[in-house]
């Protein structure tokens, strides 16, 4: 199929995978790819499942990613880190906030939160886990926790340390700059 | 200058560099962001505006374009079933500045309540369809509409789909060509649609669509690729991306930018030379049944699906029979995160409270649509924009008294600016007695915070009346609106039961502004202390931040928690308290 870098970014409705998404695209047309970003507003951003799509490569053609071709995965939630584990390739990588938040049917006990997904994702795939919710809150601020997991993906990429925190800088607003540079360099010195 | 772009940013700015005037919308995903973009051009290039409904919109826009502007109004696939009226006459109006109708449909259904293929408006209304397939098309398409608009006068529609709204691709940012206001003159044979002029104008209409089939025969907006392969592919928007990522070069393709009308030769002439035609288009067999009309053997829906959104897989597997990459699965059953009402969210008081009283409620579009996921399981019916009020008028008629005792519907202050008022004009005035609850959070909320005309504030931000929704009731001839407040539990209750057991039609106003806005400040969280006797009341709530372990210990998590102490209110021991 394509040759292009397929990233799969998934969360909780809320929790800022828009903003990294965004981070991501950014900084990737400034290295003179073709890119793609999907994503999805509405109903399902309302404290649902969320997933966005970042492709680049010479040229990208759909916007989404099939089963089988996520090259990073990066997860927000454990949970969500699980469901998205079928998306992802031969060989790829799945960075993964170890947070649980818990969706409404094991909130109201009709369904029960997996168990030890963390070593089950181990188990079978190339995981690196991180507590991102305290290295923000060390960063500063509870809510980079967006920009402290782009920090890990960012070093997996071949895209260097200087474009990232430019871009950073381009996309997110002054007010909030100092805290989520200290985010990125947590993220990415990990 | 090539700039990331969503699509929909894309096509705001190709309405933008063709000279766009007038722009009126009303939000609705996946199409907001397209107004919301336009509003932050500068004023004196381009007006625009939040209207009330589409209906109302779309009429703005045909009244801009009459008067020799370019206009154009965004809304999603249901939002064109509201302005159909308007349109379908329009079409036999013709323009005079460009109009275009943006419409966005949503295949999958990520944000609404059907999965309609608004293609078919084209071809009933018989106004030419532009589809683009990514944000550089949605850009270029755009501002070509309008050319085509003026050209052959007429509305032109440009239709999207969620992916190419909210997917961004790279687009070359272009220069405002001014156009300057066309001359305006009366005519009455034109612009008065009454039977004697109409009749005249249908002659036009088909005379036009004539035109516009051998325009499509050879237009720059579909795209012909030949690799020189037996299979053909012919297919429109985000599909045509999908078959392009799937098959690459071992197909010819004819990809449609132009879904209405649709060439006939050009099509035969494409499929002559193909052993094997697939058409791949999501939804309904729109271009495939063209083709079979016109004597093209083709592979359609039968190899496909009429659900949801296509998948490059599913095209790979379909028409080269090779299956997709292999992939990791999961060997157990994976809890699903359906969406659910945000911490704070002031609907929860009010379902909280409807559920505990037992009552029918009939629903209506907004975020308080969830107000029917468990555990509040509050909601009977959803239908479209209004449809709480009239629908529980012609409940309460056709089940009496007694059911109406416990019948209530709950519609938000946008949804009732937009279809509401009608229906409840139609309840005063035959002699209903229903309880409606207007959901004031002071904005609309779950297209992401748009003003209407109940906030006071236009799209710009900029100070304007306000209505005042009791004097509104009021004057619709309802002698009792009550303004209550949904997180003062005992006293929303005891509203809502008085409202309720009257025979005479009432309104409650639920008034909380939306938890999400910058104007709230919630502070700490909440906690449970050792007061808890594990009744789980609290959990009635459907509240994210709450929950319950195997033991039956409630627990708050501060990360969700944003400290807005409805649950507080809600514990029959005082067990839950607040925390900074």
């Amino acid at each position: 199929m394509s040759k292009t870098t397929n990233i799969m970014i998934v969360g909780v409705g809320g929790q800022g995978t828009l903003l990294a998404s965004r981070i991501l695209g950014n900084c990737v047309i400034g290295e003179g790819f073709d890119v793609k970003v999907s994503e999805v507003h509405g109903m399902s951003q309302r404290g649902g499942s969320v997933v966005t799509y970042v492709k680049y490569g010479e040229k990208v053609w759909s916007p989404i990613i099939d089963k089988g071709e996520a090259d990073i995965i990066l997860a927000f939630e454990l949970l969500e880190a699980y469901r998205a584990l079928p998306y992802l390739k031969s060989g790829g990588k799945i960075i993964v906030n170890d947070q649980k938040i818990n969706p409404m049917p094991v909130i109201t006990g009709v369904k029960e939160y997996p168990a030890d997904i963390l070593g089950k994702l181990k188990s079978s795939v190339n995981v690196t886990s991180l507590d991102a919710l305290s290295l923000a809150k060390q960063a500063g601020s509870i809510k980079a926790v967006n920009v402290v997991l782009m920090g890990v993906m960012a070093k997996n990429t071949s895209i260097p340390y200087e474009k990232w925190v430019e871009t950073v800088k381009d996309t997110v607003p002054p007010k909030f700059l100092e805290v989520n540079l200290k985010a990125f360099e947590t993220g990415y010195n990990l | 200058m090539k700039k990331l772009l969503l699509g929909n940013a894309a096509v705001a700015q190709g309405a933008y560099e063709a000279g766009v005037r007038f722009v009126s919308s009303y939000p609705g995903t996946p199409s907001t962001e397209i107004t919301e973009i336009i509003a932050t051009y500068p004023e004196d290039e381009v007006y625009c505006e939040w209207a009330p409904n589409e209906k109302v919109a779309a009429e703005a826009v045909i009244g801009a374009a009459i008067a020799g502007g370019r206009a154009m109004t965004c809304c999603k696939h249901v939002g064109l079933n509201v302005m159909a009226d308007p349109v379908f006459t329009d079409s036999y109006i013709g323009v005079n500045g460009g109009a275009v109708f943006c419409v966005a449909d949503d295949p999958g259904m990520h944000s609404s309540q059907n999965e309609q293929d608004s293609r078919h408006y084209a071809k009933a209304s018989k106004i030419p369809m532009l589809e683009p397939s990514d944000s550089l098309e949605c850009k270029e398409f755009t501002r070509m509409a309008f050319d085509l608009s003026e050209q052959y006068d007429t509305p032109v529609f440009v239709r999207l789909s969620t992916r190419v709204s909210h997917s961004q691709s790279l687009v070359e940012i272009g220069e405002r060509k001014e156009i300057p206001l066309k001359d305006y003159k009366k005519d009455i044979p034109k612009n008065v649609m009454m039977p004697a002029m109409a009749i005249k104008r249908h002659v036009v209409v088909e005379e036009r669509t004539d035109k516009l089939i051998k325009f499509a025969e050879d237009t720059p907006l579909n795209k012909i690729e030949n690799n020189g392969s037996k299979i053909g592919v012919i297919t429109n928007g985000i599909s045509y991306e999908y078959s392009r990522e799937a098959l690459g070069d071992k197909v010819n393709y004819f990809k449609l930018g132009l879904v209405w009308p649709l060439p006939v030769n050009s099509l035969k002439e494409f499929a002559e030379k193909c052993d094997e035609v697939y058409v791949i288009e999501e939804l309904d067999p729109f271009i495939e049944e063209h083709c079979r009309a016109i004597g093209i053997k083709v592979h359609g829906k039968e190899c496909f699906t009429l659900l949801g959104e296509y998948t490059p897989a599913m095209i790979k597997k379909a028409v080269l029979g090779e299956d997709s990459a292999e992939f990791t699965g999961i060997n157990e059953e994976i809890p699903a995160r359906p969406p659910v009402l945000c911490p704070g969210c002031p609907h929860r008081g009010t379902f909280y409270v409807l559920s505990k009283l037992g009552l029918t409620v009939s629903g209506d579009i907004g975020c308080y649509t969830l107000g029917a996921v468990a555990p509040l399981s509050s909601v009977d019916t959803t239908i479209c924009m209004g449809a709480s009020i009239s629908a529980s008028h012609g409940m309460a008629k056709v089940r009496g008294k007694e059911f109406n005792s416990k019948l209530v519907s709950v519609i938000g202050d946008s949804t009732f600016m937009h279809s509401g008022i009608t229906g409840l004009s139609d309840i005063v005035y035959n002699k209903g007695a229903n309880t409606v609850i207007i959901l004031d959070n002071s904005i609309t909320g779950m297209t992401g915070h748009q003003d209407n005309p109940t906030t006071g504030k236009t799209i710009r931000g900029e100070a304007t009346k306000q209505v005042d929704l009791i004097k509104l009731c009021k004057a619709l001839g309802i002698e009792h609106v009550t303004v209550a407040d949904p997180f003062d539990v005992k006293n929303f209750e005891a509203v809502v039961k008085e409202e309720t057991a009257r025979d005479e039609v009432s309104v409650i106003i639920a008034q909380r502004p939306c938890a999400l806005l910058k104007t709230v400040k919630y502070t700490g969280h909440c906690e449970i202390s050792d007061k808890c006797r594990k009744c789980k009341m609290c959990m009635k709530l459907g509240c994210p931040a709450i929950s319950v372990d195997k033991n039956g210990n409630v627990s708050i998590d501060v990360t969700q928690c944003n400290g807005c102490g409805l649950c507080i209110g809600v514990c029959p021991f005082g067990a839950i308290e607040k925390k900074d």
